[in-house]
């Protein structure tokens, strides 16, 4: 399977703004990708110029090896579901879902077969006749689905769909699309600021800041295996560590010195030589906390510590404990309760230790990252 | 039923009380006297006789009337279409325009206003002049003879009409056209529309609530035009209103005055009682839900 949709060195200002700087990115037939990041990274200018509402100042748009960068939205083989949905406050539904067809001239029979057809697949048989502003949001979200998918496009774009939904409907309509898509098999380009919806119904994700693309995988190599700190901090939360490797022990394994810590061993894959600085990134699922000193492994390393705070979360526990000069975060998961357990408490000293399989070497750091991740709790007094 | 709701409606009814005194008093018995009077035979020194006669009414099959009747609906039609053909790309356009633009355009529309109506129309008289700039300029490009003239036209009826409603038209239809979500275009483009498609089975219908009144606050006026006609128009092109005037400050005919504003008022009330029907047809039946309670 080659790439389907595929943007080359698209750029896009506006004013003052470079939203989108320089951006490749290939998207395959079939596929569920999501473009992630917050707001202002310049993702819905992407999707905006699938669609054809913005003409890129560089770079060439293909579509199934067509260049469409200059083809009127009229023109192109994508459909949009917007945010807002847009859908026609004078049409009813069942017109709403025809517009693509009506305006393609399609013989009635045809439409008539379709729009039953769409207003079967989205469970809408029974408002058909109802105007938008009559339905519930679910509804209308559904409506806007049917009016895309009618058209057969090759490419789907959805612009945050979920967003104007509250969470309990959010989580309905996520399985819904993921249904929806696995039925009808068209490609679809899904933006969302929200990691949820993008981990749970991409097959790969492309996560951006400030116009660029930070990184591009599935959600799980984007989870566990982030390249730069701005996806280590913007998907799931993580501790950075900052450190210089000492020396290689194992052909893909260093020794990390580190600031106020013992020496850790990290996965070197990226072979980068004795002497240079680098970011590590830490996941707080990963670290283990124990109140005894952990008996040495090979790669395991242990760091001693002091409890700052305890969060209970019911089915898992935050610690926050300072190691040297650094403060981390744990979180920790509850196998078994023990009633008669001595819990961790504030002040205890502790162990914190952790794999060295599990510690992460970024590739790119950036400082202003660091604000994206929990912030350790301010204590009254302390300082 | 319930004795909230009665309350309510209690309250609904006195509200609506002054303006219903108000509009029985200017609207509705002026209308009743005029009816009135349209029955009663006319005395020959202007005044109104005793007893009551139908030969008012009858006179008005007159073709004479017809024709005049025929060619106010006709230039007041046309006028109201020319109107909407003007307003609706402006208005479209002050709504897109930056917030600073908008403000110039509204001014500029609306400045011609500070100026006496009657002034207005006479300016025209000297536009279209056949010594006016406009005359010697179309002279000199040879779009026209010498002998040809601008003035005392039905042309120029309709063309100083439309100038003097053209505003009335864009402030509804503008009005409308800034309230309307424009992503509503980009979904039709979007879904196959070409841009005038889109214009047309969204952007029309979404601000049809401004033509609605485009229509109704430049058609009705425009029926009962009189000073424009008399002054633009010359002697073979009058309209209802001039030949009413007519009646009442040269014949003194009362009731002959009458009988052609029962006309007037019938024409006004078909488009206005047709557009009620079409709109109670379409939003009447369904109210939005929640609004009545709230």
């Amino acid at each position: 399977m080659s790439e389907f949709l595929e943007y080359q060195n698209i750029s896009k200002r506006f004013g003052l703004i470079q939203a989108v700087n320089d951006v490749s990115l290939e998207i395959k037939r079939g596929e569920f990708f999501a473009l992630l990041g917050p707001s202002g990274c310049g993702k819905t200018t992407m999707l905006r110029v699938a669609a054809g509402f913005e003409t890129p100042d560089a770079g060439r748009v293909f579509l199934d090896g067509r260049d469409i960068t200059d083809l009127p939205p009229n023109k192109r083989r994508v459909n949009t579901i917007f945010q807002s949905y847009a859908l026609f406050p004078h049409l009813s539904v069942r017109e709403n879902i025809a517009f693509g067809l009506r305006i393609a001239k399609k013989p009635k029979a045809e439409i008539d077969r379709d729009v039953e057809a769409m207003l079967h697949l989205v469970r809408l048989e029974d408002q058909a006749e109802k105007k938008p502003e009559l339905l519930s949001g679910g509804q209308r979200q559904r409506v806007a689905v049917a009016r895309a998918l009618i058209n057969k496009p090759d490419v789907l774009l959805l612009d945050e769909p979920l967003a104007a939904l509250d969470l309990k409907l959010r989580q309905r309509m996520l399985i819904e699309l993921d249904l929806i898509h696995d039925r009808v098999g068209i490609t679809f380009l899904y933006v969302t600021h929200d990691q949820g919806e993008a981990m749970s119904l991409s097959d790969r994700i492309a996560v951006m800041n400030e116009g660029r693309i930070e990184q591009i995988g599935p959600p799980a190599e984007i989870y566990e295996a982030p390249r730069t700190s701005f996806v280590a901090a913007f998907i799931g939360d993580t501790n950075f560590l900052e450190g210089v490797v000492a020396e290689h022990p194992e052909p893909e394994y260093s020794r990390l010195r580190i600031d106020g810590l013992p020496d850790v061993m990290v996965y070197n894959d990226k072979q980068i030589g004795d002497g240079n600085k680098v970011f590590l990134s830490v996941r707080p699922e990963k670290l283990q906390i124990s109140r005894d000193e952990p008996e040495p492994k090979l790669k395991r390393n242990a760091v001693p510590a002091v409890v700052e705070d305890v969060i209970y979360l019911g089915p898992n526990t935050k610690y926050w404990v300072r190691a040297g000069n650094h403060h981390l975060q744990i979180l920790r998961q509850h196998a078994r309760f023990f009633l008669d357990e001595k819990p961790i408490r504030w002040k205890d000293d502790v162990w914190v230790f952790w794999h060295g399989d599990d510690g992460f070497m970024l590739e790119g750091f950036r400082k202003a990252d660091e604000k994206l991740v929990a912030a350790p709790p301010q204590k009254l007094g302390d300082e | 039923m319930n004795a909230g709701r009665r309350a309510r409606r209690l309250q609904e009814f006195l509200l609506t009380l002054p303006s219903f005194f108000w509009l029985s008093l200017f609207f509705l018995v002026p209308t009743v006297l005029v009816f009135i009077l349209a029955f009663r035979p006319a005395d020959p020194f202007g005044g109104i006789g005793q007893g009551w006669t139908t030969a008012t009414i009858r006179s008005l099959a007159d073709p004479q009337y017809l024709a005049i009747a025929w060619r106010t609906l006709w230039v007041s039609a046309v006028s109201t279409g020319l109107c909407l053909l003007l307003a609706v790309p402006t208005g479209y356009a002050v709504a897109r325009a930056s917030e600073r633009r908008r403000n110039t355009i509204l001014m500029l529309v609306i400045v011609p206003f500070w100026t006496s109506f009657l002034i207005r129309v006479f300016a025209w008289k000297s536009i279209l002049h056949p010594e006016g700039f406009i005359k010697k300029a179309l002279e000199f490009l040879g779009v026209v003879d010498p002998s040809t003239q601008l003035l005392y036209n039905l042309t120029a009826v309709i063309l100083v009409t439309v100038y003097t409603s053209l505003p009335f038209a864009i402030l509804p239809i503008y009005a409308a056209a800034e309230k309307f979500d424009y992503r509503l275009i980009e979904a039709a483009r979007d879904l196959g529309a070409r841009p005038f498609q889109a214009f047309r089975k969204v952007f029309l219908p979404g601000i049809r609530q401004g033509l609605i009144t485009a229509v109704l606050v430049v058609f009705i006026p425009d029926l009962g035009s009189y000073i424009i006609p008399d002054i633009v128009g010359g002697p073979g092109n009058e309209l209802l209103g001039n030949k009413i005037a007519q009646r009442v400050f040269v014949d003194r005919n009362l009731p002959l005055a009458g009988g052609l504003s029962i006309v007037l008022i019938l024409a006004v009330l078909a488009p206005l009682l047709s557009v009620l029907v079409l709109q109670g047809k379409k939003g009447g039946t369904q109210p939005p839900p929640g609004n009545a309670a709230s």
